[in-house]
């Protein structure tokens, strides 16, 4: 019997790079989200967002080989499990040190100055992390419990991947419905949109940049543990998804949170796509895509025109 | 006891800058606790300017803020409003992306006495029906009572309102008349920029004349027809 296709393409070939495309899109979702939510309200572009991601891999990793890697102190070795929760609250704690320390020395200024300190400050991070551990790619094993997998006729699905998708979805939405739905969700909707009034009114929008900065980043470390098993962990594991993702971000919108969750998805599914039917382009679609978004609505898929 | 004299707001010698542009100079005004007093003046005076100072959005200042005896001078906004003082600008200041239920619970509440849900609803009944309406589709009026409104759960003292009827229907104007009448009953204390001197005269106490950034004189209502002559002048109507 002939395999079953679907416009000239085997299915399985068609659904596997479907799945490939979904994975890609639960991180890509995860992280423009995070992007989303620093630039909607902070007016940074967060270009740390790659090195904050990687660190979060990272410190997974480490927590992970803490008795090998300090042998003497006796430390406990901390599992995936532990680290899908310690790592967010590691990196949150970074993230709110970060913008008090250095991103809010930049929101009255040009908006230049706020991406050359990012880039900056990843290219220190990212060189530092580089110099301690060396450029190959460390592995950081699926967990036990996510090993498997499961045939489901038209595709192969493995564990984990399924997992990486139900988490980024029900985190994507979590947030989204907390910024939208709930009383401190509403603070940083006023204090996006009219901050002065939002400060006048007696609501403390400095300390809400720095937690909203914080969270973007927690969100950040926590796509990079989830990535741990499935991309090596490297100093520059955050470079490349992290130009998909300001991509991701400028076509649902800058600064909207619901625009980046389902660009991230559609973007990830699209470029499985473009591997399918013509692979050469797979790189670049994204990019395409963009130009041909901004050209039809500069403000982004799901953008307020100013 | 001293403490019952001494004014509510006490603003002195008060310097504010636009960028370079200095837009206050010297200006000084002081509200009794329980009075509605109006700053009265020609546009571009600092009306606007002074009530945006006492609230902590001017960055560059000069000169002395008391709110209860303390210094709020150079605080920030969030500090101001904290102490008690419930701020409504001229453009209102209604967020477009909350709805009126959450425009309304924003503010945090800073001390007890603040109004509940339900008598701002008496105040204001058209409120009640568009809760769940985004507030960019609430009309003028709409959007005046939401922004005295919600500054009314807070329990502050102290209501500085920019311009609260300008643009608004007559029907609307007397609305807010009561509203002012009403707060002034429950012990509230007011400082109004007001243009429409006609509704000014019949909620005030007291008026300063404002110009070029300087409180250049000072009436009682009571006063008001003896001095009709001397402030239409300085209105230039």
């Amino acid at each position: 019997m002939e395999p079953f296709t679907l416009f000239g393409v085997p299915a399985k070939a068609l659904f596997g790079q479907l799945l490939i495309g979904l994975i890609n899109g639960s991180f890509y979702a995860l992280m423009s989200l995070g992007v989303a939510i620093i630039f909607g309200l902070l007016r940074v572009a967060n270009f740390l967002h790659g090195a904050q991601y990687m660190l979060g891999a990272f410190f997974a990793w480490l927590l992970l080989n803490l008795p090998s890697l300090a042998p003497g102190l006796g430390l406990p070795a901390f599992s995936y499990w532990e680290a899908l929760l310690l790592v967010p609250i590691i990196l949150f704690g970074v993230g709110a040190v970060t913008e008090w320390a250095f991103i809010r020395r930049v929101y009255d200024i040009d908006h230049a100055y706020g991406l050359l300190l990012t880039i900056g400050l990843a290219m220190l991070i990212e060189g530092a992390v580089q110099l301690r551990y060396g450029a190959a790619g460390l592995t950081y094993a699926i967990p036990e419990r996510l090993s498997g997998g499961s045939d489901l006729g038209f595709v192969y699905l493995p564990d984990y991947r399924a997992w990486v998708i139900v988490v980024s979805l029900v985190v994507c939405f979590g947030t989204w419905y907390a910024i939208e739905r709930t009383r401190l969700g509403g603070y940083l909707r006023a204090a996006a949109e009219n901050p002065d009034m939002a400060r006048a009114l007696g609501i403390h929008v400095p300390r809400l940049l720095t937690l909203t900065y914080a969270m973007g980043v927690a969100l950040a470390g926590l796509a990079g543990v989830m990535a741990a098993p499935v991309y090596s962990v490297s100093a520059q594991m955050g470079q490349g998804i992290l130009v998909t993702v300001f991509a991701v971000v400028v076509i649902g919108g800058m600064g909207s949170v619901f625009g980046a969750i389902v660009s991230g998805f559609l973007l990830g599914l699209i470029e499985g796509l473009t591997k399918v039917f013509y692979p050469p382009a797979s790189s670049v679609v994204t990019f395409v895509l963009m130009a041909l978004v901004l050209s039809a609505r500069p403000a982004g898929l799901f953008g307020k025109t100013a | 006891m001293t403490e019952s004299a001494a004014p509510l707001l006490k603003v002195g010698d008060l310097h504010a800058w636009y960028g370079e542009s200095h837009v206050l100079h010297g200006l000084s005004i002081e509200v009794q606790r329980g009075e509605v007093v109006t700053l009265l003046g020609r546009n571009g005076a600092g009306k606007t300017t002074t009530l945006r100072a006492i609230i902590g959005l001017m960055r560059k200042l000069r000169g002395s803020i008391r709110f209860e005896g303390a210094e709020i001078a150079g605080l920030a906004p969030e500090k101001v409003a904290r102490r008690g003082i419930g701020y409504c600008p001229e453009e209102r200041g209604i967020f477009a992306s909350l709805t009126v239920s959450e425009n309304l619970g924003l503010p945090p509440a800073t001390r007890a006495g603040g109004l509940e849900e339900n008598e701002i609803f008496a105040l204001f009944p058209n409120l009640r029906e568009r809760l769940g309406s985004q507030g960019n589709r609430l009309s003028g009026g709409e959007q005046q009572m939401l922004a005295i409104g919600r500054i009314l759960r807070t329990g502050a003292p102290l209501l500085l309102l920019d311009e609260p009827t300008e643009g608004l229907a007559p029907v609307i104007v007397a609305q807010i008349r009561r509203v002012l009448e009403a707060l002034k009953a429950k012990g509230k204390t007011l400082l109004l920029v007001e243009q429409n001197f006609q509704f000014a005269s019949r909620v005030a106490d007291r008026h300063y004349v404002v110009e070029n950034g300087r409180t250049v004189d000072m009436f009682d209502n009571r006063d008001l027809a003896s001095n009709r002559a001397r402030l239409e002048r300085y209105l230039g109507i």
